[in-house]
């Protein structure tokens, strides 16, 4: 196994009962980079990133993190680990740096170290006005960078972060990215799970899409929208029969096209020139532009647009 | 270093180490009702049932005979609470175990320190009793300084069923059953408050297969200096029980959690 492997699965699998969560994925994360796992609710993310945290015994095939397998080896992994939860789990009668002290004890850090450290990650986390605050008065978002500030207490190689700013407001949400940018590099691996497109095209290096516990596409996110999707998509909102008109006609001069309850999308690598031939036609009662194609494009393509759950 | 059991002592001491954090910001709101709950119940049944009880019992007053067992009831009920709602609570609504998972400290480590905690928390109420009953000197003999120890094994029993019970329910409101129909009867028929003399025979056999009342023999073994051959007995029964009860729970809530 190369070095800079941190996190490797073989063929992993886990089942709940009847339910099989996670059904044979394989990857291989690097030191420094930040992998993310995008798919729909249940589509076996969290249960993936339960089984690398060491909080869910792997149910079957082969995990390691920084070559120890974790089924063997839990408190050690857990060790070198840092974990963002989905769910807030801080402690609420505790100010922000009892809460620091209480998490880095976990890990047995000295008492000097914990203390330097939660100083350092107190002004990270621009919580120093709030340090002797008991987290009961913090904002979600204030919550939020406490959790992160502690996953990176024990200087963590890998860290796990399972959607961490779903319920943000987007002031909060862009700290947070910009902290987790700040995060990546000095060889750390972050592992992300998100279903927000935008979070995943902003931070993740590599990506994997899922779904129903299933890899369906893996790599770089422009390379991902690029053999998925095209370069840009043009939209048109209009009448169903003016837009069924247009696809019929544009159909085989486009390289995909989807029809939605109120839209048509129309995937081409030069929008512009497509919108420059649409303006052309002096088209009566339709709407149109053109965008760059998205991750969420993607997604869309590979994990279809019915609810899954 | 682990134990035979998987349980790292220091991950359980990291545990305690948290709730005795959690307690320091709460204490000087939560230990004063210890001091007069034994107060309430020795001015009540002591002074206020005592007053008509004229005979002695088994040759002392009322209220110096119920008052080594009211010190085990206390304790009891230390050791429980924090093993029960506190516990509960952490597990299903602050996800501190989550938090605490995601490190090197395993569950059990944590039960284990729950345990330990519980240990702690029946020690304190145990504690403020017996200085409330040293007041009202109500220990009659030098042997009293046994109770000390007797407090901390009688909250580890209660704090390890406390666990257990825990281990087997997955809604709150059960706990209503625990206490009323668990603690309430095991306060009231072991021996605290009339000799079990008076029980015909086979509600004896009942209380001796019953966990409080062993406590209680112990603590007026302890408080009077009457301490035989059958308390050695009381002892073992209690160290097996609360070795048993503390392994056994800390299985039920390894396998629930490693799902």
């Amino acid at each position: 196994m190369s070095p800079d492997i941190t996190v490797s699965a073989r063929n992993l699998r886990k089942r709940y009962g009847d339910l099989v969560a996670v059904d044979g994925v394989s990857f291989e994360t690097r030191a420094g980079e930040c992998f993310g796992f995008l798919g729909p609710n249940g589509a076996g993310k969290t249960s993936t990133m339960r089984m690398i945290g060491g909080s869910s015994p792997v149910g079957d095939g082969q995990l390691t993190v920084l070559g120890l397998p974790v089924a063997e080896h839990p408190r050690r992994v857990k060790a070198q680990l840092g974990v963002v939860p989905q769910e807030e789990n801080l402690e609420l009668d505790l100010t922000v740096r009892e809460n620091l002290t209480v998490y880095g004890r976990y890990f047995n850090l000295p008492a000097a170290v914990l203390r330097e450290r939660s100083e350092r990650l107190v002004d990270f986390v621009q919580l120093r006005d709030k340090a002797d605050v008991n987290v009961r008065f913090l904002s979600g978002g204030m919550k939020r960078r406490l959790l992160i500030a502690g996953a990176f207490i024990n200087e963590p190689q890998v860290v796990i972060l399972d959607e961490p700013t779903t319920g943000l407001d987007p002031q909060a949400r862009h700290l947070v990215w910009e902290k987790l940018r700040q995060l990546k590099g000095q060889n750390r691996t972050l592992l992300l799970t998100t279903h927000y497109m935008d979070e995943a095209e902003q931070l993740c290096d590599r990506l994997v899409v899922m779904e129903k516990g299933k890899i369906l596409a893996e790599g770089r996110p422009r390379d991902l929208i690029q053999s998925h999707v095209t370069r840009d998509v043009v939209e048109l909102a209009g009448a169903r029969e003016v837009r069924e008109e247009i696809r019929a006609r544009y159909a085989e001069k486009v390289a995909g096209h989807e029809m939605l309850e109120e839209r048509l999308l129309l995937f081409t690598d030069d929008g512009e020139e497509l919108l420059h031939v649409l303006t052309a036609e002096r088209l009566a009662g339709i709407e149109f532009y053109a965008r760059r194609a998205t991750l969420e494009d993607v997604f869309l393509k590979l994990t279809g647009r019915s609810l899954s759950e | 270093m682990t134990f035979p059991t998987g349980v790292s002592p220091r991950g359980a001491f990291r545990v305690w180490q948290r709730n005795a954090a959690v307690y320091r910001k709460t204490y000087k709101l939560n230990i004063l009702p210890n001091f007069f709950e034994p107060v309430i119940y020795l001015a009540a049944m002591g002074f206020g049932v005592g007053a008509y009880v004229t005979r002695d019992i088994e040759g002392m007053s009322y209220l110096r005979y119920i008052a080594p067992g009211l010190l085990a009831a206390s304790a009891m009920n230390g050791g429980t609470f924090e093993t029960t709602y506190n516990v509960f609570v952490k597990m299903y609504f602050a996800r501190t175990y989550e938090a605490v998972t995601a490190t090197p400290v395993t569950i059990a480590d944590a039960m284990a320190g729950e345990i330990l905690w519980g240990i702690t928390r029946g020690t304190i109420y145990g504690s403020a009793f017996a200085a409330v009953m040293t007041v009202f000197g109500l220990f009659g003999h030098w042997t009293a300084v046994l109770v000390l120890p007797l407090i901390v094994l009688t909250a580890w029993l209660f704090a390890a069923m406390g666990l257990l019970y825990t281990s087997l329910i997955r809604v709150i409101d059960l706990y209503s059953f625990y206490y009323t129909l668990w603690l309430t009867p095991l306060f009231l028929f072991s021996g605290i408050f009339f000799p079990l003399s008076t029980l015909p025979e086979w509600a004896r056999a009942v209380a001796w297969a019953t966990p409080l009342y062993h406590c209680v023999n112990l603590m007026k073994a302890a408080a009077h200096g009457s301490w035989s051959a059958s308390s050695w007995l009381d002892l073992l029964w209690v160290l097996a029980a609360s070795l048993i009860t503390s392994i056994w729970a800390l299985r039920r809530v390894e396998r629930r959690f490693s799902a």
